[in-house]
């Protein structure tokens, strides 16, 4: 190792005044062994032309912790041993480089120590991991594909306000996928009409109905007036039928006081679950979460915006991350992928997003694009979401992939239905109960799901409507974000 | 009579099917003994939607592994109750669930008359609602 590859360790030379290589200043350490309650983030980095990855990944852990652009003698009054991030591990990213079609990839593996970081606070934890140094010119790209939150973090944070289990209690709903809808047109419904829609949709079988991203309070339906139309849909139908019903209210505003005082509203109105949006940012989802928690609520969360930073391979983050950090947050419901919709989504990409979200106890598995063991410390679990394109065609795929705790969106697979939308949402929910009931029978739905879904058609019309509609309807697009691992069979001893 | 699809109560995770078969039964109790989840059957004449305690027809069978005899629990508590609501719960104590993993009835009774919804007027535009079913106007026990 030449010199200018190694850490100087000399104090008069490592603090006379000037620029030196990341690596010289201590930001490289190939030895270090993480310390359990370190946190650890992994990310994607494209090197400039003429930067070696080892001294891009020194820079990466430099920009995101204490390092600036030139030395400071300012360094010397601090433990600044410790507060240095330290890159340890460089790899290679498998099918990238020279005879491929992407440009050469490294995954570096980044170490930081706990009091770097404010507890707490997912604010001050990403201003750090993906704050300037996501615009830093060393990189031409960089990607934070996967952390490592330690257990003494994580018990920093409140978690889902009302998390899995206990949204399965107050509902009284268990054993199965909850069942939704997104009220369409998403735009342009008078609260009068858009009740309506919210109605017919609960009294013919599905749990939740929902708000969209972008229904907040607009010239022709201003928030109070769907608040109250909508919990006159959902007590209807709950006295319809004699289940507990909910409509997501979405309290997303412009201010916080605006939030709290529509929060309160959904509140006095006995509404079970409101909604936010991702783009409110992180720490009003975390005030949100709070409020919810403090007052039984369980909160859904859209996540409007993150394809802009988590749908490129090379650069932004990855949404595994994001659904770590909501997690922490505290939200109860996140939208994290169908599979099968009309939304990106590779099958072990996106089962490593629920995993994330249910698990109590992640294991490493780079197949799912899981790069790290995680103990998530007793944090309830998140309630994946799966809407965009589904159809009751697609039961035993949505089954088989999703497993029984996610929400279901049926949008367009309800309220398009030939015969109306309470028969959209009753399609919905036989086809749902029939594939559960074989399935739990030991039959092999992968197979027999479409043989399973026409002889429940035979004495459900609805479902039978729904399927010569919608039965050939698939998404067969290639996805962005695929796992740059396979799993490689071995043979057993 | 309810107006909703099937004119019945929607609680649990089959009841949009036809009713199950014992045959039926016992595979779902078949998959909740699989995944070492212990059985029970619960009773109740008033199905509110938010009545949680329906009544234990007995502890849950956390030692009893054997299908066919917790479908004869089932059936005793059907015998017994035969106008109630029944309903087989699966309860899982792993770290991290530790509550209910299947709810699905077994048995309701021959008419269901359903639920009205009270509304209380209050200040604004605001209503508050209240579901009342229609069968706890009778005492307890004399319901269907």
């Amino acid at each position: 190792m030449s010199d200018k590859d190694s850490q100087i360790t000399d104090g008069k030379k490592r603090y006379s005044a000037g620029v030196l290589r990341y690596k010289q200043m201590g930001y490289w350490d190939p030895d270090y062994q993480p310390k359990e309650t370190d946190l650890i983030a992994m990310f994607r980095m494209t090197p400039q032309e003429g930067v070696d990855s080892e001294e891009c990944a020194a820079a990466v852990a430099g920009e995101s912790s204490t390092a600036t652009w030139t030395v400071v003698w300012t360094d010397r009054l601090t433990a600044c041993d410790l507060y240095r991030a330290k890159a340890y591990r460089v790899d290679a990213v498998p099918n990238t480089g020279p005879g491929t079609k992407t440009e050469q990839q490294y995954f570096a593996y980044i170490a930081y120590d706990i009091d770097l970081f404010e507890g707490g606070s997912i604010a001050n934890l990403t201003a750090s991991i993906i704050g300037n140094v996501f615009g830093f010119k060393a990189v031409k790209a960089l990607r934070l594909e996967d952390m490592r939150i330690p257990v003494a973090y994580l018990k920093t944070f409140q978690g889902p306000a009302t998390g899995v289990v206990v949204e399965r209690e107050r509902l009284d709903k268990f054993g199965r996928p909850l069942l939704g809808a997104t009220t369409k047109p998403k735009l342009g419904l008078s609260g009068r009409n858009y009740g309506r829609v919210v109605y017919e949709g609960l009294k013919g079988g599905l749990d939740f109905m929902k708000d969209d991203e972008n229904i907040n309070s607009q010239p022709f339906m201003h928030w109070r007036d769907r608040f109250l139309y909508c919990m006159e849909a959902v007590n209807k139908a709950s006295a319809a039928t004699g289940e507990v019903k909910g409509h997501y209210l979405n309290v997303t505003a412009g201010t916080m006081e605006e939030m709290y005082a529509r929060a309160e509203f959904a509140k006095s109105l006995g509404s079970v679950i409101i909604m936010i949006d991702l783009v409110i940012g992180y720490t009003a989802i975390q005030s949100m979460a709070l409020w919810a928690r403090k007052n039984d609520m369980i909160l859904h969360l859209h996540r409007a915006g993150n394809s802009t930073y988590s749908r490129q391979k090379n650069h932004g983050m990855n949404f595994r991350v994001i659904c770590k950090w909501m997690r922490m947050a505290g939200v109860d419901h996140i939208h994290a992928g169908t599979v099968v919709g009309k939304l990106e989504g590779d099958p072990m990409m996106i089962r490593g997003f629920y995993d994330t979200l249910l698990d109590t106890h992640t294991p490493m598995q780079l197949e799912k694009g899981l790069f790290f063991e995680q103990d998530w410390a007793s944090l309830n679990k998140v309630m994946p979401v799966a809407s965009g394109g589904i159809h009751a065609g697609q039961m035993h795929q949505l089954l088989t992939y999703l497993g029984d705790d996610v929400v279901l969106q049926f949008g367009g697979g309800t309220i398009g239905h030939p015969m109306g939308i309470q028969a959209g949402a009753t399609a919905n929910r036989v086809a749902l109960e029939a594939m559960v009931l074989a399935r739990n029978e030991g039959r092999d739905i992968w197979n027999e799901g479409p043989q399973i879904l026409q002889d429940a058609a035979k004495w459900c019309s609805p479902l039978k409507a729904a399927i010569d509609t919608w039965g050939d309807i698939s998404f067969n697009y290639e996805s962005t974000d695929t796992a740059d691992f396979a799993v490689t069979p071995t043979a057993s001893n | 009579m309810m107006t909703n699809h099937g004119n019945r109560l929607t609680q649990g995770q089959f009841s949009y099917l036809p009713d199950l078969t014992d045959k039926q039964i016992s595979a779902q109790i078949e998959y909740a003994l699989s995944k070492n989840w212990a059985l029970g059957v619960e009773y109740t004449d008033d199905p509110h939607p938010r009545n949680t305690y329906w009544e234990m027809y007995g502890n849950p069978m956390f030692d009893l592994k054997d299908a066919s005899a917790i479908l004869t629990e089932v059936n005793a508590c059907r015998k017994t109750f035969p106008n109630h609501y029944i309903r087989v719960t699966a309860f899982d104590a792993t770290q991290g669930v530790e509550s209910v993993q299947m709810s699905y009835i077994v048995n309701r009774p021959k008419k269901e008359p359903g639920f009205g919804l009270t509304r209380q007027e209050i200040g604004g535009r605001q209503i508050q609602y209240t579901v009342h079913s229609y069968a706890t106007d009778k005492p307890e026990g004399e319901r269907y």
